[in-house]
């Protein structure tokens, strides 16, 4: 699908070379129309998921979960419990696929990755001052190489929001570079955190910037900010992962998080995906679904296809 | 690219809230009736050629029984009855149409073969609109600004096209109504059925007698109709070929004409356009409705140096496009209306191909039977070719390039039609410039083929006369002063 590149590897490092020529870039990329993109979105919400599409996206959407706990009272308990969770969702029913990865703060990597050891399932670190990312540029770099020094096969950082929307840019750009390399092995994520970022031009720049520093991943949001993940947001986002992908080549994921809570939000995302971004997408190694509480909606639509009948939340555990 | 993996199980609408009926009568006078000399034909599902129901052809002594009843009505009834009162009854179409929304979307789409995604979701919910629109206006039209006692015209004959059956006939009927006038409507011989249902609606809705009128039949239906001495008013929609023989039939009557024909609209894209949307745009503008729309954005004017990213994002966006049967639910594209539609649209492409354009379409499966053409593109098309003039009224776009706005310009007003236009710019100033010297009824600017009853709509040109819509769709149907053809 790589057309003939018009961003080549030696136009990027053109691109970032100063603050006005990424300032140029970013502001060159086709504008969104807001009213245009959100009726696109309604369009492609209205399609009828049923019966063995809606099985297929269920199953799916299971293995694509970053299965969240991000709070201040997390304990090693509760993550080992969700660890469990992550590898045989349903205790009753092997068939359920694992979900992709654990998604915790650093303190609790170790955790997580003693407990997934040879799973498949990815421990995911959020790092970098999460969620605000207000820190000094040492503690940031220092909160992400203990998460990965514990084992975190994936790195959530934030952006500082601030030095975006006052346009410096490339202040944005030499972080996530700093982070990236930080980083090592680790995937990056890059939260954009869009429910600060006001309007869908901005979520665009934001998502440019974060591919062209090198990010693996670009998400939506911390969780902690509303509005979260919403589903323009994340058709704009696939957007600029497919154009990126049609210009350089290089392949970058997509995650959106936050307030996705019923089987319906994450199927209506995957149908985005579907018909955004495309078959490439449509797989846990490029898409992600940021999330805690969705899983046991999921579970439970399973299990109504399964048997005909709703049963209760009591029939799935509590994460 | 998008349906390999992520394969959308049929959805279906159901049928079964349809109580169609074998057989249809006339509706005149309140009642269904049998023709006088027993005449029928036949409407099919355009998607399957099943025969759906049997419609009462009308001759012309049945239009002229139907004239009558509308005369009746009007001098009797509704010409004396409280404006207050019309809105009401107004009023209660509407919410009788919200109610019966789905029972109307799934007829439409099984009569006319388009999607029920848009049957649900543009055609119903937009007739409703019109009707409570108009209702809105029926007592307070001294304040509509055509004098302080405007009166209404008499009995209107209306003929209607098949591509949005039953939301042509809300734009006539439900001004004309509000006005005060009575009504004869002839829907289109392919697509009778929601009219019926229509008038089985005014009968729900206790509509006195005669008010509306539904005569079905073919051109010698619609014909009758228009010639006939005692309509006060013909208003139409549908192809230019025919409106010029209404025009001149009515010529020298005290008729009050007004004509809705064809279009070639411009659907011009500027290098700082918001690409994403104006890729939905153009979608929008010429595969809604399987093309079948007279302000179809049928050509593309995009700047050039952005025309190869416009196009491949185009290209790959119709790759999603789901072509098939028109009452699943995920169903983008639809069938073409009629064998008779679908020969036009073959023949005028395969003119296009012989004129040196260059043809693609997305790889799509066609269903065995029903009449169906897949969404087409044609590149390298100039302003000479038969493709770029003539209105093809199907699923086939023009691409044709300009350099600047003047250009852009030019080749948009090249046209004998005047409908519609579109720009794509982010540039206001642009915007507001363009709208100005387009020589079209409608400009939209970063959007198209969006209606709202509270907007006017008509053509310049060959594409006809008159305003329906908004305070201005009001004139039509009020002997403002000015009495006669209004150009």
């Amino acid at each position: 699908m790589t057309t003939t590149a018009p961003l080549q590897v030696e136009r990027i490092s053109e691109v970032t070379a100063s603050d006005a020529s990424l300032r140029g870039f970013l502001h060159g990329l086709p504008g969104v129309d807001q009213v245009g993109a959100e009726a696109r979105v309604a369009t492609m919400s209205s399609r009828s998921i049923k019966t063995t599409a809606k099985q297929w996206a269920i199953d799916l959407a299971i293995s694509m979960i970053d299965l969240t706990t991000l709070e201040g009272q997390d304990t090693p308990g509760k993550v080992r419990a969700l660890c469990a969770k992550a590898m045989r969702p349903d205790p009753s029913d092997p068939s359920v696929p694992r979900v992709a990865a654990i998604c915790v703060y650093s303190d609790l990597v170790a955790v997580a990755a003693h407990e997934l050891r040879g799973s498949g399932v990815k421990v995911a670190s959020v790092a970098t001052a999460f969620p605000s990312g207000r820190a000094s540029m040492a503690v940031k770099l220092q909160d992400t190489r203990d998460a990965v020094a514990a084992g975190a096969d994936e790195i959530d950082m934030v952006i500082d929001r601030g030095a975006f929307l006052s346009g410096r840019y490339l202040e944005v750009y030499d972080e996530i570079l700093a982070v990236k390399e930080a980083c090592g092995h680790a995937h990056l994520k890059v939260i954009l955190e869009t429910g600060e970022l006001g309007t869908y031009d901005n979520v665009r720049r934001a998502s440019w910037l974060a591919m062209l520093a090198g990010g693996d991943f670009i998400k939506t949001s911390t969780g902690k900010v509303s509005p979260a993940a919403t589903l323009p947001v994340t058709m704009i986002m696939l957007e600029a992962v497919r154009d990126f992908r049609d210009s350089t080549g290089r392949q970058i994921g997509v995650k959106p998080a936050g307030g996705i809570r019923s089987s319906k939000d994450a199927i209506k995302h995957l149908v985005v995906v579907n018909e955004t971004a495309g078959d490439d997408w449509l797989d846990p190694d490029w898409f992600r679904l940021g999330a805690s509480s969705l899983l046991n909606d999921l579970l439970m639509q399973r299990t109504k296809i399964a048997t005909g009948r709703y049963s209760g939340p009591d029939y799935f555990t509590l994460d | 690219m998008a349906g390999k993996k992520f394969t959308y199980a049929p959805a279906p609408e159901s049928r079964a809230i349809l109580d169609l009926r074998s057989s249809y009568g006339l509706f005149i006078g309140g009642e269904f009736v049998d023709s006088i000399d027993g005449r029928t034909f036949k409407t099919i599902s355009p998607a399957t050629e099943e025969v759906l129901a049997e419609v009462t052809e009308a001759g012309e002594a049945d239009v002229d029984r139907a004239v009558q009843a509308a005369r009746r009505a009007y001098e009797r009834i509704w010409s004396k009855l409280a404006p207050r009162e019309r809105g009401k009854y107004l009023y209660r179409i509407a919410r009788i149409v919200q109610e019966r929304a789905r029972e109307l979307a799934v007829l439409e789409s099984l009569d006319n073969g388009k999607p029920i995604r848009e049957s649900r979701d543009v055609d119903i919910p937009l007739v409703a609109a019109y009707f409570f629109y108009y209702a809105g206006w029926a007592d307070k039209l001294p304040y509509a600004g055509f004098g302080p006692d405007p009166r209404p015209l008499g009995v209107a004959g209306q003929v209607i096209p098949w591509n949005f059956p039953l939301l042509m006939l809300a734009w006539k009927i439900a001004p004309a109504l509000a006005c005060g006038n009575t009504v004869v409507l002839k829907p289109a011989e392919t697509t009778p059925l929601t009219a019926l249902l229509f008038a089985e609606i005014c009968q729900q809705a206790d509509l006195p007698p005669g008010v509306v009128n539904i005569v079905t039949g073919a051109g010698e239906t619609g014909r009758a109709l228009v010639e006939h001495s005692g309509v006060d008013k013909v208003a139409f929609t549908g192809s230019t070929e025919v409106g010029k023989m209404i025009a001149r039939s009515t010529a020298g009557s005290k008729k009050k004409v007004t004509l809705e024909l064809g279009g070639k609209a411009a659907n011009i894209v500027f290098d700082d356009a918001p690409i994403d949307q104006a890729v939905e745009g153009i979608v929008n503008g010429i595969f809604f409705n399987q093309g079948h729309v007279c302000c179809a954005g049928s050509r593309l004017l995009v700047q050039e140096n952005v025309a190869d990213i416009v196009v491949s994002s185009l290209k790959r966006r119709l790759g999603t496009l789901r072509l098939g049967d028109p009452l699943d639910k995920n169903t983008d594209v639809g069938a073409i209306n009629s064998a008779e539609q679908l020969a036009r649209i073959r023949e005028l492409s395969d003119v296009g191909e012989e004129e040196g354009a260059e043809r693609w379409s997305p790889p799509c499966e066609l269903p065995d039977r029903g009449f169906w053409f897949p969404p087409t593109v044609f590149t390298g098309v100039t302003q000479a070719h038969r493709i770029a003039r003539e209105e093809i009224f199907g699923p086939v776009l023009s691409v044709l390039t300009f350099r600047t706005p003047a250009e852009a310009v030019e080749k948009a007003n090249n046209t004998p039609y005047g409908l519609s236009a579109g720009v794509w710019t982010e540039k206001g100033s642009l915007i507001l410039w363009m709208a100005n010297q387009l020589r079209a009824g409608v400009v939209w600017a970063n959007t198209f083929n969006r209606f709202d009853p509270t907007s006017p709509f008509g053509g310049y040109k060959e594409s006809g006369f008159g305003r329906e819509g908004g305070r201005h769709g009001l004139e039509a149907y009020l002997a403002t002063g000015n009495r006669g053809r209004d150009v």
